[in-house]
């Protein structure tokens, strides 16, 4: 990227001032070698996402941000509907509430080494992945319709995990405000046999070690010991969620001008957040978080399931669960006065600080886990979010490593079967379906995690906790 | 001369078909998102879908033919390797033949989110129309 422009405001955080139609300024937290190398296409997206009306502060853009469809991906933005605010489908994207949650084992990296390789083989087995994987359950248009309101708190009274798990995930399980009827029939039949499955691309499930802590007492109020072993579980709303954003993505892209929003990007699709179509898609989005938060709460009942075939009595309790592609009601102050805002987070996680009341009891004094996934193989991070992060980006940190080649390239360069012998002498067992989708996936075709990661520690959006580095990998 | 390629996106996959008319540009981009999933060359042409969309120009028109075929192979469960298809104005109407997917033989490496309006263009070039976006996966 021309850096040219940018008013450097602190190791990790950059400025450029508003210009042309942009009605707030873009900020962007890297260091210096991050931002060079962040596509030109990041700024032009960003500056875009700066001409939306009623946007507050600024246009974010976070340490793994990459080029994406109308918002860049790792792109923050809120909206004020009292200023002619926007929802944007493109501000969230196709897969509605992706994110990733941690699961605690409480195992020592010995217990699961006795086992590593039936244990892949038990989860492999008992985890639908990848394309064309179906799922067990099957739901009728009222049960659907349920599970659409309900979330992970449907998935709890339908028997799949603990009650105790839901005060452990954002919006305490339940995503409040979803309408199952703003929810095509289209993208209801598409995730008829799609509950309880992982998905492909990028998404996982890890057993993962403990390999550093870098904050003993967050780490301790966490439950993460230096050793132990956690689940970290990688997936969305699948065929449900890109079925919505599909749909809502046309539908706004030709209602906008009809609002009067000019689009610089069709892809930026949006409609005022008081329009009856704002208002229809934020029904059918929120239902689509919920569809995520219980099909991430079924993998975690599957998951105990396999655990407890090794190890009887393990509870695998769970660490926090974060969403990544939302757009999320929350009150911020700004200049000095609260504000209820419409918080688009593209490939951007939620990271409150201390003291925030939306976070367990249990959590409030040190902070929310912020889950950062890495590629297959390399390491996984977990951070706590900041006070000082509500001032600096609404409370949010990155999300990923983000590609550092296409699919494409990684195909030509690596074959599947290589990369899972090569991470077996590594220690790390890999399953899939699919090598081509593994060669795809290679560690090596993504960016490194750990140098974003040290970006938003340093630019002081999340604290760095703990490195997790895997030990078995379930990919789609 | 129909042609497909992939073009690159640095999170995602770009699709480009090429043909003599705006029809075989089509067919040939959905062989394209196909080759997202699998080699089309492993896939049998065996059981017929009929596809209809119709859209305000061709731009959206390809977005909602692409999604349509991702709609199927979703809810099917399938992959398509040929594809017939009748554009006429705003109305396509298309049919895609293919199989269900054999995890083992297709290897199939990523499923399609959806066709989005990232570097969409549906246009004529010289003697060929080319018709082309970007794919999430």
């Amino acid at each position: 990227m021309d850096i040219k422009g940018f008013e450097r405001l602190g190791p990790c955080h950059w400025r450029l001032a508003p210009r042309g139609a942009m009605r707030v300024p873009v900020e962007i937290f890297a260091d210096e070698t991050l931002l060079q190398a962040m596509d030109d296409k990041v700024r032009e997206q960003a500056e875009n996402v700066a001409t939306l009306p009623g946007i507050v502060r600024a246009s974010y853009a976070m340490p793994d941000a990459h080029w994406g469809y109308g918002f860049p991906i790792g792109g923050v933005a809120a909206f004020d509907p009292d200023e002619g605010g926007v929802v944007s489908a493109g501000g969230v994207g196709f897969d509605v509430s992706c994110g990733v949650r941690c699961l605690l084992t409480g195992l020592p990296v010995e217990a699961i080494l006795a086992v590593q390789e039936p244990l892949a083989e038990a989860l492999f087995a008992a985890i639908p992945a990848g394309v064309g994987s179906t799922g067990q359950i099957r739901l009728s248009d009222a049960e659907m319709d349920a599970m659409l309101r309900g979330g992970a708190r449907w998935a709890v009274a339908q028997g799949y995990g603990e009650a105790a798990d839901l005060e452990r995930i954002e919006e305490h399980g339940c995503m409040a405000g979803a309408d199952p009827k703003a929810v095509s029939t289209q993208a209801k039949k598409r995730q008829r046999e799609e509950m309880g499955t992982l998905g492909s691309g990028n998404h996982y499930l890890e057993v993962q070690r403990v390999a550093e802590l870098y904050d003993e007492a967050t780490a301790a109020a966490f439950g993460l010991v230096r050793d132990q072993v956690v689940v970290s579980i990688h997936c969305g709303s699948r065929g449900l969620g890109h079925q919505i954003g599909t749909e809502y993505l046309k539908e706004m892209a030709l209602a906008a001008k009809g609002y009067g929003i000019v689009l610089p990007d069709r892809e930026l699709a949006c409609a005022p957040i008081t329009s009856p179509v704002g208002q229809r898609y934020l029904g059918a989005m929120r239902a689509a978080i919920n569809c995520a938060l219980a099909n991430r709460q079924i993998l975690t009942h599957l998951t105990r399931r396999v655990f407890a075939q090794f190890f009887p009595g393990l509870s695998l309790p769970l660490l926090y669960d974060v969403s990544h592609n939302t757009c999320k009601v929350e009150t911020h102050e700004v200049d000095g006065r609260r504000r209820t805002l419409y918080v688009h987070r593209k490939g951007a996680t939620r990271a409150f600080g201390p003291g925030h009341p939306e976070l367990p009891e249990a959590l409030r004094p040190v902070g929310q886990p912020v889950l950062i996934g890495g590629s297959m193989g390399t390491s996984s991070y977990v951070l706590v979010g900041t006070k000082e992060s509500e001032a600096l980006a609404f409370s949010s940190a990155c999300h990923g490593a983000g590609r550092a080649m296409s699919r494409q390239q990684a195909l030509k360069r690596w074959q599947g079967r290589e990369v899972v012998e090569s991470l077996a002498r590594r220690g790390v067992i890999v399953r899939s379906p699919s090598f081509r989708g593994v060669a795809e996936e290679a560690p090596d075709a993504y960016k490194d995690v750990s140098a974003v990661v040290d970006a938003a520690d340093r630019a002081g959006l999340a604290r760095k906790v703990a490195k997790l580095v895997p030990l078995v990998c379930i990919k789609g | 001369m129909s042609a497909w390629e992939h073009f690159e996106h640095e999170a995602d996959i770009g699709v480009r078909g090429r043909g003599a008319t705006l029809a075989e540009a089509f067919a040939q981009a959905a062989l394209a998102l196909t080759a997202i999933v699998t080699d089309p060359a492993l896939v049998a042409p065996r059981i017929p879908v009929a596809i209809r969309c119709e859209a305000p120009d061709p731009e959206f028109l390809l977005v909602d033919w692409l999604n349509a075929l991702i709609y199927e192979m979703a809810t099917r469960h399938m992959l398509f390797s040929c594809y017939e298809v009748r554009i006429e104005g705003d109305r396509l109407e298309a049919t895609a033949w293919g199989e269900p997917v054999d995890r083992s033989r297709h290897q199939p490496a990523v499923e399609p989110k959806g066709a989005t309006f990232t570097a969409l263009q549906v246009a004529r070039q010289g003697e060929e129309w080319i018709a082309q976006c970007v794919v999430d996966v």
